[in-house]
């Protein structure tokens, strides 16, 4: 008798907890307002052109930049622009994802450690990676290391900060729950503190990468001729020959590429929350 | 945690505190939250813990539980081996399915893979949740949550089972059908069971014994067996003659702390 209780009361909980929108309107709800978005940018880029504030050497119409950029991506220089910053990029962050991991969980696992240096993390944080340039030349010369170097501080700050922010915010509870059922030392990371603090962590791999994006894009505008065609060397000469349709088209690429990792990180943060149950329903 | 044997004229004890003393915090600031406080709890036995606010009911089981030592006292667990405990709120970790969270005590304690599977569906299956094993947390009701962390607590396949206001969230109905269930499991595994709870008819209704804790600093004031046949129903006039009784003592307990 009370185990059909029991059952009957489940059954009238979960029952109220149905009824989802199919895959492909969530998809054309997530997209649409993007479309828009770029649509009106556009369409505002197009009639500042129209009012001649600049001349179309400075800026170019978009109908002009979105057909040299058709024409530059039949061609292998923006590919091989790609693959270069694609691999400075992702050698860059690697090394910052290794050393923000280890300087997050140190500092959030040592109190004297995050007395000394907790606040130089969010310092560092504020510097401009630009005003990293210098030094790093420096030390450096003008050379791939120099690049890596402002990738990795510029990245590494954040990354590290959402490890700390991550193990900081994990619930007590959790914690007490966990050593009982026998999580001790790594084990306790590994099991509870570590998948516990993801979210955070996710926010802070999402925030590192776009401080890398943009220090390596400020790296390679000043320090070229090693590659000859990572974008952000393309952006330079695109000025220096006056191409302002190269130019644009360039920064296009770049947006586009942010926006594609930018899009990757929300899918795992969105999987994650989905995981968790702490979606809105009604979203 | 020290596992002594005890004196052989006494039956060994399953849970035995001894003079145990807590105190929170240190210098003017310190708060004395358990005062000397002896209790041992017979093997098999399904003691209640019953207090108001600040009888350090709480700290007791984390003490018992080995996630907090005494400041002073000694703590005996029957076998050495570290008590299992449960909350009023599930702790169930989110990122695990219903199956991942009763399977992880398994998989910390290196239970092999074939092994686990099969401990998990029995587990399940003894809360009655064999269905849901692979739900996350959030799709689940809190009656069913926390029969999911009762199944994670009986991983653990600890003789000591502490829990904390476990039903202390739910509600009536819930609560009468998950005291079914616990006396049910105490039984057929022969549990020794460490309960606190404030709800003084649920303490009559579970307990073999319900112990009375004063209030700042926690100390056992009265302890009484309860004598009623199971099974007992909560609206049994045994149960309520025992919870008024135990009621009264609590409140002259509770108002001499107004004085």
């Amino acid at each position: 008798m009370a185990v059909e209780t029991l059952h009957g009361l489940d059954a009238l909980e979960l029952a109220a907890r149905r009824g989802e929108r199919s895959r492909a309107a969530r998809a054309w709800a997530a997209v649409w307002p993007k479309l828009a978005a770029v649509g009106i940018a556009v369409a505002f880029w197009q009639v500042v052109v129209w009012t001649g504030w600049k001349p179309e050497y400075a800026l170019p119409p978009p109908l002009a930049v979105f057909g040299r950029l058709a024409q530059e991506l039949g061609r292998s220089q923006v590919w091989e622009g790609l693959a270069i910053t694609g691999r400075r990029a992702a050698i860059g962050y690697a090394a910052a994802l290794a050393l923000g991991l280890v300087l997050g969980l140190a500092v959030a696992r040592f109190r004297l450690l995050r007395t000394a240096i907790g606040s130089m993390i969010t310092a560092l944080q504020t510097m401009p990676s630009i005003a990293w340039f210098p030094l790093a030349i420096l030390l450096f010369q003008l050379s791939e290391q120099a690049i890596f170097f402002v990738v990795v501080l510029g990245a590494a700050p954040s990354i590290a900060n959402g490890v700390i922010a991550g193990v900081d915010y994990v619930p007590p509870l959790l914690l007490r729950a966990g050593r009982n059922l026998g999580a001790r030392g790594v084990a306790l990371y590994r099991h509870v503190i570590a998948p516990a603090a993801l979210p955070s962590i996710v926010a802070g791999l999402k925030q590192g990468w776009a401080f890398a994006w943009r220090s390596l894009m400020a790296g390679e505008l000043i320090i070229v001729g090693l590659g000859h065609t990572a974008l952000g060397a393309q952006l330079t000469f695109a000025r220096e020959f006056s191409d302002a349709e190269w130019l644009v088209a360039t920064m296009i690429v770049i947006l586009v590429v942010g926006v594609l990792v930018d899009a990757a990180f929300g899918a795992v943060d969105r999987a994650i929350r989905t995981r968790w149950g702490v979606v809105d329903p009604a979203q | 945690m020290t596992t002594a044997v005890l004196p052989s004229s006494a039956t060994v004890a399953a849970v035995a505190l001894e003079g145990v003393t807590k105190v929170h915090g240190r210098g003017a600031s310190a708060v004395l939250a358990l005062d000397r406080l002896t209790l041992a709890v017979r093997p098999g036995e399904f003691v209640c813990l019953v207090g108001a606010s600040g009888c350090g009911k709480s700290t007791l089981l984390s003490l018992v539980a080995g996630l907090d030592r005494p400041t002073a006292g000694r703590i005996d667990v029957g076998g050495g081996k570290t008590p299992a405990l449960m909350f009023q709120d599930p702790a169930l970790f989110p990122w695990l399915t219903v199956a991942g969270n009763v399977g992880l005590p398994l998989r910390l304690h290196r239970t092999p893979h074939a092994e686990r599977r099969q401990r998990i569906a029995e587990l399940l299956d003894s809360v009655h949740l064999g269905e849901f094993a692979k739900r996350r947390p959030h799709e689940l009701s809190g009656g069913m949550r926390q029969r999911v962390a009762l199944a994670r607590t009986l991983a653990l396949d600890t003789p000591v089972l502490l829990m904390d206001e476990p039903f202390g969230a739910l509600d009536a109905m819930t609560r009468d059908l998950l005291h079914d269930e616990l006396e049910r499991l105490w039984q057929q595994r022969g549990l020794t069971v460490l309960f606190v709870t404030h709800n003084v008819r649920e303490a009559a209704r579970l307990a073999d014994r319900i112990v009375l804790l004063s209030s700042r600093p926690g100390r056992v004031i009265y302890t009484t067996p309860v004598e009623i046949p199971r099974p007992r129903r909560i609206d049994a006039p045994e149960v309520a003659a025992i919870a008024a009784e135990i009621t009264g003592r609590l409140r002259a307990e509770v108002s001499r702390h107004g004085r």
